[in-house]
């Protein structure tokens, strides 16, 4: 009887520890939505929408004004998903098909660690060694080889630039994509594999035609990921892609910018006049509106690409 | 690997040195004795031709020995205790146990008198040839017809890809039953039907023979029952080699039957091939006291 009684107090005790930790969560994530917007409140109803189209920041002058900063964010996130997508599954499959049990067990934490790096310490590498590198060889070598294209423009003085923070988000959206690829690989059955292999396609062919496609919506899934890890990271970032007060919108590459997550940890601890703040959280409310639009794209994405009538009968 | 070539079409075979009997409405308990016995097996035509088989897992001997020979357009089914090597040996048939780390084969391994496993061989182009069917139906994750047209497309059997499905479906007798939900996906079939999918998948790209790793095994009875008839059906067109442990089910469909069993010596456990004959003998008049045991049931 006694047990009895235990067992249901526990059961009611997890229950309500459940239910109360997922209230406190609700609860957060409504109360930082809207501080964030109350916080904007002042910069929304000075500048309204106008503020989208802005493209200068200046405290010394009350300037303010997020287009660089939009623009910055999606050039690096963008270009950032652009490398990492195709490298990160390349990873994953590598790991899950090709490589032998013994390699894959050493490159797969390998690639896992990558992610265990500490931003700050990325960016710090960035500065000191990335970005020196890149502008004494490769951004030399690309502006005078295919100088025509403006997006190989001038490199900057010291190699920091959105080039530099495309690379340094590449390695960081590269782990997330490649480890959860490498399991969605691993998850295919390996009855699908040998069905195809049997039917005489190559290796390739195989891969293509079932792992591939009938993880697409995973894979996509796992790109998101990657891509919601590069629009959120400010540290590294502000490290490394120069910013600066003028107008940021160019198509140079390997010239300073700025991205929205940037600008908010840069700024937050200024507060030279009254609508700087307030600015600040204009920012980041647009950067909680990209995020949303990425994850309603993710879910529409994986939605869009379920299987024909997986669910019918 | 281009000499590796089957020299029959589908159609051209239709007029082998078959009985028609056995074309269309085969019964479910094969009438062996009176249909086989009319053409004498040493007058077919040598499919593959092993001889002296071993396979190895890393070190472990899993099949030691294998010297047989498989005919053209019979069915030809393994039995044996659950471990004794048979889908060892089918995997061994089309190189599907490549990709397995460790497996080694040694010995001669014949089709059409080509060294299969010989170094300058593609097994991409020996599965090509020779289809396998599984024991769990595997069908892809793809609608019903892209299922079978996935390989003909991959294989630039591009022209007639309607045809060639329809053709595929109607083969493994499952046309009537899916052809007004091609688009559907291949996973709302039953498992009956996935694995005539999966025979539809294999024989759209026109091979020579058909591997049947126990096609039935995960099927009810009624399934199973159809999947027997439709082997009837596709002797006719293909060589087929179908492993079961249902012995009821080798002495329905196979002419021929091979009995697999386990010798155990040092605590070393080995595939061997005990007997191959007509099926009628090895369930009535086995030359071997372990197939006599395994047959009657009084295997231990
Ligand atoms: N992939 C594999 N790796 C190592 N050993 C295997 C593998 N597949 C089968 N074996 C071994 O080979 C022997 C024969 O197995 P199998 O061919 O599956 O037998 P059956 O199909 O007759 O049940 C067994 O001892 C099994 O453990
Ligand atoms: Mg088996």
């Amino acid at each position: 009887m006694r047990r009895h009684f235990g067992d249901r107090f526990g059961d009611g005790v997890l229950f309500g520890l459940t239910v109360l930790a997922s209230l406190v969560a609700m609860a957060l994530i409504v109360a930082i939505i809207y501080q964030v917007i109350n916080g904007a409140s002042l910069a929304v109803s000075t500048y309204g929408l106008s503020f989208l189209g802005h493209t200068t920041w200046n405290p010394v002058t009350n300037t303010y004004g997020a287009g660089s900063f939009i623009y910055g964010t999606l050039v690096t996130s963008g270009g950032a998903l652009l490398l990492a997508a195709p490298l990160g599954i390349a990873i994953g499959l590598y790991l899950s098909l090709l490589a032998s049990r013994r390699v894959g067990a050493v490159i797969g934490p390998l690639v896992e660690l990558l992610a265990a790096i500490p931003s700050v310490i990325l960016g710090l590498w960035g500065i000191v060694i990335l970005g020196p590198f890149l502008r004494s060889s490769i951004e030399s070598a690309l502006h005078s080889a295919l100088g025509w294209i403006p997006l190989f423009g001038q490199a900057s003085l010291t190699g920091l630039g959105l080039f530099t923070a495309i690379l340094i988000l590449t390695i960081m959206a590269l782990p997330i994509i490649a480890s959860i690829t490498r399991d969605l690989f691993l998850s295919v059955a390996p009855e699908l594999k040998d069905g195809a292999l049997a039917l005489g396609v190559t290796r390739w062919e195989m891969v293509r035609g079932v792992v591939l496609s009938s993880t697409r919506p995973g894979i996509a899934s796992a790109c998101i990921l990657g891509l919601s890890r590069a629009l959120g990271e400010a540290i590294a970032v502000l490290q490394v892609i120069g910013g600066g007060s003028q107008s940021l919108i160019h198509g140079n590459l390997f010239a300073n910018g700025d991205t929205l997550a940037s600008r908010i940890a840069s700024q937050i601890l200024d507060n030279v006049t009254k609508l700087q703040t307030p600015s600040v959280f204009y920012l980041a409310l647009i950067l909680l509106v990209i995020e949303l639009i990425v994850n309603l794209a993710a879910r529409w994405i994986v939605h869009h690409y379920r299987l024909p009538d997986q669910a019918a009968t | 690997m281009s000499d590796l070539s089957p020299t029959r079409s589908p159609e051209s075979n239709m007029d082998d040195s078959r009985s028609e009997a056995d074309a269309v409405s085969m019964p479910l308990i094969a009438p062996l004795a009176a249909e086989q016995q009319s053409v004498s097996i040493e007058t077919r035509e040598v499919v593959f031709d092993l001889k002296d088989i071993n396979v190895y897992y890393g070190t472990a001997l899993a099949l030691e020995g294998v010297t047989m020979q498989i005919y053209k357009n019979v069915i030809t089914a393994m039995i044996g205790p659950s471990g004794c090597g048979k889908s060892t040996f089918v995997r061994s048939l089309n190189r599907m146990n490549d990709s397995i780390p460790g497996f080694r084969l040694t010995g001669n391994a014949l089709y059409h008198g080509n060294d299969i496993y010989a170094s300058s061989v593609d097994p991409v182009e020996v599965r090509r040839r020779i289809g396998m069917v599984f024991q769990k139906p595997n069908p892809f994750p793809k609608s019903i017809y892209d299922n079978v047209a996935w390989a003909p497309r991959i294989l630039g059997m591009r022209s007639g890809l309607d045809e060639r499905v329809e053709q595929a479906l109607r083969g493994a007798a499952l046309w009537d039953e899916v052809k007004d939900r091609l688009k559907r996906s291949a996973l709302g079939l039953s498992g009956g039907q996935q694995q005539r999918l999966c025979i539809a998948r294999s024989i759209a790209i026109e091979p020579d023979v058909l591997l049947l790793d126990e096609p039935a095994s995960a099927l009810d009875p009624i399934a199973t029952a159809s999947i027997e008839e439709l082997m009837h059906q596709l002797k006719r067109d293909y060589t087929l080699v179908i492993v079961t442990h249902n012995m009821q089910q080798a002495a329905r469909v196979a002419e021929r039957t091979a009995f697999f069993s386990l010798e155990v010596s040092e605590g070393k456990r080995t595939g061997v091939l005990v007997e191959y004959d007509d099926t009628t003998k090895i369930f009535t008049r086995p030359s071997d006291k372990r197939t006599e045991d395994y047959v009657t049931g009084r295997f231990g």
